[in-house]
């Protein structure tokens, strides 16, 4: 398969072997298939009623949820603890923390994203059980903290412990899946701008999310995307904060350094 | 508490129109959908909106499964006297809801 410049055919790996060699090839190198200088963020992909819908902060449904992520900010738990009481003024404290997501969490010594982030505050700080993933409460303080930072240029670390994630990332992202048995690159790296039926494809970049999904006619999570992505090629989806969701969610972080985030986004 | 947002101009003047802009967080059941166990997923979308503009009806909707989620809606209002624009709305479930927002006319 053929992508624009004609040469890249060793990055859709039809064997083990062959696997195993380009992984190599790219932890060696760490190349990036897609040149920062030519990221282009989804919206570029959407149509003027999509884009005027997320520049519009009143027509983007997305902010009802950032409303709601605002009061449950302030709501204290059962044994005082509201989030504002150790954070504060979520517009000054919460700046700058979305674009270094996810991030390897020395306590938990885990890669966390911003929702498990949440939810490890929520446990281990205010004593309260944790939000389920893809809850309204959840996603709307997903997005009230992700909104702080819009605009920001997203730059996650992969150094140290959150390399092996990325790795597993990395190889998730351009191995095959499902029964019809095709990689994220091959769509998003080899095909982005080409259509795919009606739609123009883009570079699959996690930069909006959470977003409000058009077609979801809710506010979803990044997570969630991947795993229709995932339900689109007929895998096996896995389930909501399992390993490989963190995995692929960092590598794309990372692939789309330097992206400005926007969320809440508005796509399709 | 209702999960809305409402956008009004700061001030308005006596005898123009202003815009009033809405947005209701509301999930807008069809009632044509079915869950993973194939069973129908019940209606409840909002049946009807009102706008009061100090207790006068002035804005009236009927609305149906056609509308999307999360009802956005526009329209405008003759300003004639400061006071209130209060807000009601109920879905097919008889849950009912409501806002305000304050109107200044100089």
């Amino acid at each position: 398969m053929r992508d624009r410049s004609g040469a890249v055919r060793r990055f859709l790996p039809l064997s083990a072997a062959l696997i195993a060699h380009t992984a190599t090839q790219l932890a060696c190198a760490q190349t990036r298939t897609l040149p920062l200088d030519e990221l282009r963020s989804g919206i570029t992909f959407a149509g003027a009623d999509v884009r005027a819908m997320q520049a519009d902060d009143f027509a983007n449904p997305g902010m009802l949820w950032v409303d709601r992520g605002e009061s449950l900010w302030k709501r204290a738990s059962p044994d005082g603890a509201s989030c504002e009481s150790c954070h504060g003024d979520a517009k000054a404290s919460m700046r700058g923390v979305a674009p270094r997501y996810p991030a390897y969490d020395t306590t938990t010594s885990r890669v966390l994203d911003l929702e498990a982030r949440i939810d490890d505050c929520r446990v281990r700080r205010q004593k309260l059980p944790p939000l389920q993933r893809e809850s309204g409460d959840m996603l709307a303080l997903t997005a009230y903290v992700a909104t702080q930072s819009r605009g920001l240029p997203a730059s996650v670390s992969i150094a140290g412990p959150a390399r092996a994630t990325w790795e597993r990332g990395r190889d998730f992202y351009y191995a095959r899946h499902g029964q019809m048995n095709l990689a994220c690159a091959q769509c998003h790296e080899q095909h982005w701008g080409q259509r795919l039926y009606s739609e123009t494809l883009s570079q699959g970049h996690g930069n909006a999310f959470p977003a409000y999904k058009l077609e979801w006619q809710s506010l979803g999570s990044l997570q969630r995307r991947i795993r229709a992505c995932l339900f689109g090629v007929r895998a096996q989806m896995p389930e909501y904060g399992a390993q490989e969701l963190t995995d692929v969610e960092l590598f794309l972080a990372w692939r789309g350094h330097g992206l400005t985030l926007e969320a809440p986004g508005v796509r399709r | 508490m209702a999960d809305a947002r409402i956008n009004v101009p700061a001030e308005c003047r006596r005898g123009e129109p202003f815009e009033v802009r809405i947005s209701i967080r509301h999930a807008m059941e069809t009632g044509y959908r079915t869950d993973a166990a194939g069973k129908s997923i019940p209606r409840n979308v909002i049946q009807r909106f009102d706008c009061r503009y100090n207790d006068v009806l002035v804005f009236s909707v009927r609305m149906g499964p056609g509308i999307a989620a999360n009802p956005y809606l526009r329209f405008f209002v003759t300003a004639r006297d400061s006071g209130t624009l209060a807000f009601d709305w109920i879905d097919d479930s008889g849950v009912r809801a409501s806002a305000q927002a304050a109107i200044k006319v100089a």
